[in-house]
């Protein structure tokens, strides 16, 4: 463990170094400036002219939206930050001299994935902490249940980075990008079929996007946050891709936990019994 | 007699249907600098992989420092050079080193210590600081070497470690090979600078299509001497003659070739020469040098 740790460092020091972090740190940052001054004018407008109620509804719409907007830089971010962490050390060779350490292979792996969920979680932190904390400053609404919302955004990303890595022991950088991003729009795809099919009554849509979501359970975790994050009134009023209207079980939250803990025991394996 | 600090038998690495390594067996001594020669494609790179654990033997079996192939706690007293040594170019060179350090699980404030001795010892003191990225080739190289000389090991696999160096570069990774042998430490070398080998290595083995096929110590008294004779005629008999003296004899222009196993042989060679009424104008005798030894094993 203690080897892992130190390449956690080692993978923190290098996007800093090679300012990953600034990048996306700073880009964050924009991002949730952005969304507060919109939202400042949204905000003035809406209490000029809407009732309480109403002023409730645009809150929670504007928020979602932002958040649905955080959601996908997080998934972006998961992939990129993690595609080439273990990739490019085997291409270019500097995983030998690391490999050739006292230490257990699969802690090597392991470290990376520590570091890239670290800048991960450091990411989500900054893009929902923000957003949140911009909507209670300026339109002075939190959504319900922010902190299992952003946990979920969390796992989605969480889901999508230990793909990355797994698919980053056996395959080139660009195979294993396409890889991952093909995956999660299966799983995205596969989430609008199951809205739709339960909208208009089609089973077979429906069991096609459970199927979906269990082969990558990314999309299906951003459903049952946005869910979760609007309040009942808003949920009831269906606002189009914000409001599922197959909510996932609570089950689902489970199975993203397994489905993260295999695929990560199975890129330690992988990452073990390849030849360097 | 101590266990030998590498042993490796039957080792076999195969993808698909190309073999890498057909069948790499052979010991090298403790406190040994053992040379693994041979041309390009002949699985040095990869067997040196499989010895170090980076590659996975389809079939075969070893023990590095007593422990068996692959072994993590082995590799705590193994260093490596790569043929191609690359870093995280990011760093600064005494960081690398430091970093590399941690890994072998050396102590902070030893490992400060440690590496400044090892940035002196490669010439390296003052660029210490500075980013990696900003390295010449030598330069590199010489990190490189300092790496894997991280925590004493008490074997060192060095893959063309002169690679991109300038003579006194080579000069210094001369003069750490014979510090390192002086201190008891294994050496294992692949190089294709044979003159280098010459110098450095106790004991080498030539190596083609994955098998070792052939081992020579490099001790004056275990290389045979070549010999040329310059004779003014060369009678019926005199080939023949001259096989109960040497091996390999062969009439070469005007000159006779022939090889003895040391010079001790000589006086009696020219003298039965001489009874035999011949007129002697030349005799001279040379070690071969790895590279005619490569040359001929090789091809």
């Amino acid at each position: 463990m203690r080897a892992a740790l130190v390449i956690a460092q080692m993978t923190l020091a290098e996007a800093r170094r090679r300012r990953i972090l600034a990048a996306a740190l700073a880009l964050g940052a924009a991002f949730v400036t952005l969304f507060a001054v919109g939202l400042h004018f949204i905000a003035r407008d809406v209490r000029a002219h809407a009732n309480p109620t109403q002023q409730g509804f645009a809150f929670a719409y504007v928020v979602l939206a932002a958040l649905y907007a955080a959601n996908f830089l997080i998934v972006m971010t998961s992939v990129l930050v993690t595609i080439d962490t273990l990739s490019g050390e085997i291409g270019s060779g500097v995983i030998e001299t690391l490999c050739t350490k006292p230490v257990p292979r699969w802690s090597v792996a392991l470290g990376k994935w520590l570091g890239c969920w670290t800048i991960l979680a450091l990411y989500a932190a900054v893009l929902c902490g923000g957003v949140l904390a911009v909507s209670r400053l300026e339109a002075g609404y939190t959504p319900p249940q922010p902190a299992r919302g952003l946990a979920l955004l969390l796992l989605e990303g969480t889901v999508l980075l230990t793909l990355a890595l797994a698919g980053g022991t056996r395959l080139s950088t660009l195979a294993n990008g396409l890889t991952v991003f093909g995956l999660y729009g299966l799983a995205f795809i596969g989430g609008w079929m199951e809205q739709i099919g339960t909208v208009t009554g089609n089973a077979a849509a429906r069991y096609l996007g459970i199927g979906a979501s269990l082969l990558v359970p990314s999309e299906s975790l951003w459903q049952l946050a946005a869910y979760l994050m609007q309040p009942p009134l808003v949920r009831d009023a269906g606002m189009g891709p914000l409001s599922p209207h197959s909510v996932p079980s609570p089950a689902m939250v489970v199975w993203a936990l397994g489905y993260v803990a295999a695929t990560l025991a199975l890129a330690l394996a992988s990452f073990r019994r390849r030849d360097l | 007699m101590p266990a030998p600090a590498l042993e490796v038998n039957g080792l076999r690495k195969q993808y698909g249907r190309t073999t890498a390594v057909a069948d790499l067996t052979l010991s090298v001594a403790q406190g040994e600098v053992f040379g693994f020669l041979g041309p390009n494609g002949a699985g040095k790179t990869t067997s040196m992989k499989m010895l170090l654990g980076l590659v996975l033997p389809t079939s075969g079996s070893g023990r590095l420092l007593g422990a068996p192939l692959g072994e993590a706690q082995a590799r705590r007293r193994i260093g490596y050079l790569p043929e191609h040594f690359a870093f995280h170019e990011w760093l600064g060179g005494r960081e690398l080193l430091r970093f590399h350090g941690r890994l072998l699980g050396l102590r902070s404030r030893a490992l400060a210590g440690h590496v400044e001795e090892l940035l002196r010892r490669v010439q390296l003191a003052d660029a210490g600081e500075r980013c990696l990225r900003e390295y010449s080739k030598g330069m590199r190289q010489r990190i490189g070497l300092a790496q894997a000389l991280l925590g004493e090991p008490a074997l060192v696999f060095l893959d063309e470690p002169t690679s991109g160096l300038d003579p006194l570069g080579r000069l210094l990774v001369r003069d750490v090979i014979r510090e390192l042998a002086a201190r008891g430490t294994t050496v294992f070398l692949n190089s294709h600078l044979l003159s280098e080998v010459e110098v450095t290595c106790d004991r080498v083995a030539f190596v083609r299509d994955g098998r070792v096929v052939r081992e020579l110590s490099l001790g004056a008294a275990e290389r045979d001497l070549e010999v040329e004779l310059r004779v003014d005629r060369v009678p019926p008999g005199l080939v023949a003659g001259l096989a109960a003296f040497a091996r390999d004899v062969r009439e070469d222009g005007a000159c006779l070739r022939l090889r003895v196993e040391d010079e001790t042989a000589l006086p009696a060679l020219s003298r039965w020469l001489v009874a035999q009424g011949v007129g002697l104008y030349h005799l001279a005798a040379r070690r071969r040098s790895l590279e005619e030894i490569f040359l001929e094993v090789i091809s």
